[in-house]
């Protein structure tokens, strides 16, 4: 019992059924606790609300995930960027949305260009250059227009209301484009080179370079995903506000980067895994979701409660790694004596 | 050219490569031929990992040709290198622990499905399978690879690379961390794909394996290539001095000292003391008023039973004596209370604090042994730099000096003087003379003889320059793999003995 626990602990699934675990807590709580919590569209809902987060969840997980203090910061300001652009051609041009929308995910992708160009090739710190493409995006969010600018677009506003009925419920089409979005990163990452480079490039860069690895490139393609994932995401999140602002997405970088970590991605790199991710941004949406139930809160616990769980989930990590390097010493100690190691 | 070219599969010539303010390599020269098992040889740091890294592409020489399989190549990164046939185990461990085994096996090269995703399963049975029967261990390959010890690691790794296509393959060390039994596996390997015409690099410490498993050997000392040797032409003590630079001279006797040893009590006593991969089953002793030396190459082990002997190493087995007790010990702070005081080889890392003044480094030792918050009076302080700056007639302008300002000899002094202050019964003294003119040079080793006669402490003295050990000792161990060969005493302490000693051929009288 002892052992079987031990080694789901030092399992590197560990994180991902803790969070699990809490999920149903949490949901679980609010249904006892609330009339009508309990139901399939409440479910949905946290996706509905949510799709924006988890596109860009998805992308800032990559980033992370590729070690060497990776992170992009700018994922928040290129969300605004987004949503003001299609904002602003959709009012001054005659554009299709259908043109409007690959746009703004090629500044999704330039953004990422930009940053993976200087961490990859100048070696410097992705904290440092996305916080420079960061405050740029906002800045030029800022020039395109200081004011709120509503989306009219009678078509965009049509694919905005698009959705789609599963029994007595209904999902979005932002809903529906972020859990593609999942299903793809998750087969990526687990199933093509690409994806298991960035694990071992986070895991020891030194290392997967020596294996043969192309870090730089490994590298610059994770930025890229991060931008076109926060573009997409600045799509998805013009469905739900329909205008541009310079205020959009404020500190989405660090819900996105908290969702990460509680889903079990490790700031170190190397270790994370996308559905525990989406599943951090889904525990997060419940707390929500029960706090506006309860109704005399403010939505601000939900800041609290997420704090304090980043917490918990950082200590968590650190004794999880901490078992680890203990139970591996015991094997060394126990290899090196040559002796088999008592039960 | 004498020789036939085509025996040869790769010419390096004139290689040179520099690091920010080191030359590593100079005018190096290697030639590998068809299906033969070739040893670099050289102490640490005489640039055989820079010139097996450079022939992989991961350092850009600066200078020089590579000639490989008949024409001129250029790597630039690991992954060319890979592709045209070398394959490599560098010296430190390059896998990545928070992958699975199988696919640190297969990272780059992952077996397929149909759709051109990674087969999970293949690749796990194919790891399985691999590692049973080339390597002879059955682990569970989907676990990630730190959830194995450091050995089995380096078992992954050789697997991965003997299971590549190559035409060269390149061993940096990787018995360092290995069991007998394991070396064994890694020999039959390597014979295996000898017999196919692999070409092998191998480099080790061990000159037990480099005779038992290689066809000829290159030899580098600081960058330079010394030359290349059929080992079995090569007696072992020429392959010594050649890498250490220093003809065998049978008259080589160059002794001041007194060599009795003294008839006293044990300071401390080693029995049967094992730390893994580090210290292999050392019994010893150190007798109270003796210098006693640990003799050996580089990389041989000395400094990790000073180190186990300060308590910055556990051991795992054995027992240790101090003053005829024996003692746990879990930290260095419990060997600075059983008075005994350790300045390290590399004082720059772990010696001084540059932008402390003289007195304050004088007093860290004492400091530390107090306790950090027992405060010493200034007065006090500045009367035990005093006694120590004129004791060891260190040249400075005042106690307050910056250390970081002082020459290399005298910045030693001090720490030996921060060391003294402790007032030990056993004073370490690892390469106390590395880097420093000959006047003070002599001066140290005067002062250890000194401390011993005089002062009834017991010094242990490490260094790799021969004529200082005979200087000094009045008993040398002799220490190679990390375990003690033999020990010379009194009037057998020569730089010829020990030279044969370190080559084996000598085994005294101990
Ligand atoms: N990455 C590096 N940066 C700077 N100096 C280095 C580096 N690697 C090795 N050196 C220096 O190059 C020399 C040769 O080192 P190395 O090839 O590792 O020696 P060996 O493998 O023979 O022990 C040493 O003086 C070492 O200090
Ligand atoms: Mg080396």
């Amino acid at each position: 019992m002892r052992k079987f626990f031990s080694n789901l602990v030092a399992s590197p699934m560990f994180s991902f059924y803790v969070t699990g675990l809490l999920f149903i807590i949490l949901f679980g709580f609010g249904s006892v606790s609330f009339e009508g919590f309990f139901s399939p569209q409440v479910f949905l809902n946290l996706f509905i609300d949510n799709a924006p987060l988890i596109i860009v969840t998805v992308g800032i997980t990559f980033t992370i995930l590729s070690g060497g203090g990776g992170i992009d910061l700018s994922v928040g300001a290129v969300v605004s960027l987004t949503c003001m652009t299609l904002a602003v051609l959709m009012r001054d041009t005659t554009l299709s949305p259908y043109v409007c929308m690959p746009l703004v995910l090629l500044i999704g992708i330039a953004v990422g260009l930009i940053n993976g160009f200087f961490i990859t090739f100048f070696k410097l710190q992705p904290f440092i250059v996305t916080l420079g493409t960061m405050f740029l995006c906002r800045g030029l969010t800022a020039m395109l227009s200081r004011d709120s600018v509503g989306i009219s677009n009678e078509e965009y506003g049509n694919l905005a209301f698009t959705s789609f009925e599963i029994g007595d419920c209904f999902i979005s089409l932002g809903a529906c484009i972020a859990l593609v979005v999942v299903v793809i990163a998750t087969i990526v990452l687990r199933y093509t080179s690409f994806g298991r480079g960035v694990y071992a490039i986070g895991g020891n860069e030194q290392s997967a370079r020596l294996m043969g690895l192309r870090v730089d490139r490994i590298r610059l393609a994770v930025y890229v995903i991060s931008g076109f994932c926060a573009a997409l995401g600045g799509i998805a999140y013009s469905w739900i506000m329909l205008s541009g602002y310079t205020l959009h997405g404020l500190g989405m970088e660090m819900d996105a980067i908290a969702s990460s970590v509680i889903g079990g991605t490790q700031l170190m790199g190397g270790v994370g895994f996308i559905p525990g991710t989406v599943l951090g941004v889904m525990i997060q949406g419940t707390i929500l979701t029960i706090i506006s139930f309860q109704g005399t809160l403010s939505a601000w616990w939900t800041k609290i409660v997420v704090g304090i769980l980043l917490c918990l989930f950082i200590v968590m990590q650190a004794i999880v790694t901490e078992h680890r390097n203990k139970l591996m010493n015991l094997k060394a100690e126990s290899s090196g004596k040559k002796a088999p190691k008592k039960a | 050219m004498q020789e036939k070219n085509d025996d040869y599969i790769l010419h390096m010539k004139n290689i040179d490569m520099f690091f920010p303010g080191v030359k590593a390599l100079k005018d190096a020269t290697f030639n590998l031929k068809k299906g033969e098992i070739h040893s670099l040889m050289g102490e640490n740091g005489a640039g055989k990992s820079t010139l097996v890294k450079v022939l992989t592409g991961v350092y850009q020489k600066t200078n020089g040709t590579i000639e490989y399989d008949g024409r001129l190549i250029e790597p630039k990164t690991p992954l060319e290198s890979q592709q045209i046939g070398i394959s490599t185990v560098y010296q430190e461990v390059n896998l990545c622990a928070n992958l699975t085994v199988a696919e640190n096996i297969y990272i780059g090269r992952e077996p397929r499905g149909k759709l051109g995703q990674i087969d999970w399963a293949t690749m796990n049975a194919n790891a399985k399978k691999l590692l049973h029967e080339e390597m002879g261990i059955d682990i569970d390959v989907t676990k990630v690879l730190n959830f194995y010890p450091v050995a089995m690691q380096q078992m992954i790794a050789i697997a991965r690379a003997v299971d590549t296509q190559c035409r060269i393959l390149i061993l940096d060390e990787p018995t360092s961390s290995l069991s007998d039994k394991e070396t064994e596996r890694l020999f039959a390997i390597m014979r295996k794909l000898k017999a196919q015409g692999i070409s092998i690099i191998f480099i080790s410490h061990f000159l037990e394996q480099i005779y038992t498993i290689c066809d000829r050997v290159t030899i580098l000392r600081d960058g330079v290539y010394i030359g290349e040797y059929d080992l079995k032409d090569l007696p072992r003590i020429q392959l010594i001095s050649k890498m250490m630079g220093k003809e065998v001279r049978e008259d080589d006797i160059e002794s001041n000292v007194d060599k009795s040893v003294p008839e006293e009590t044990d300071v401390i006593a080693f029995d049967h003391v094992t730390v893994p991969g580090k210290v292999k089953d050392l019994t010893m002793n150190i007798k109270k008023g003796e210098v006693i030396g640990l003799g050996g190459l580089l990389g041989s082990g000395r400094t990790e039973i000073a180190e186990t002997m300060f308590g910055i190493m556990q051991k795992t087995n054995g027992t240790i004596k101090i003053d005829g007790t024996e003692v746990s010990v879990k930290s260095p702070m419990d060997m600075m209370m059983k008075r005994i005081a350790f300045c390290p080889e590399d004082r720059k890392v772990q010696g001084i604090i540059g932008d402390l003044s003289v007195r304050e480094n004088i007093i860290l030792a004492m400091q530390a042994k107090a306790g950090m918050f027992k405060h010493m009076p200034r007065s006090k302080q500045n009367e035990l730099a005093d006694y120590y700056i004129k004791l060891l007639r260190i040249k400075v302008s005042d106690r307050e000096q910056l250390i970081k300002n002082l020459s290399g000899g005298n910045q030693q002094k001090v720490i030996i003087a921060r060391w003294l202050a402790t007032e030990p019964n056993l004073l370490i003294l690892d390469e106390p003379t590395r880097g420093i003119d000959v006047g003070t040079k002599t001066e140290i080793e005067g002062l250890a003889v000194k401390l011993a006669k005089e002062n009834r402490m017991s010094v242990v003295f490490i260094s790799g320059e021969m004529g200082e050990m005979v200087r000094t000792c009045s008993r040398v161990l002799i220490i190679r793999d990390h375990e003690k060969i033999t020990e010379l005493n009194g009037e057998e302490i020569s730089t010829a003995h020990i030279m044969q000693a370190i080559a084996g051929d000598y085994h005294g009288h101990a």
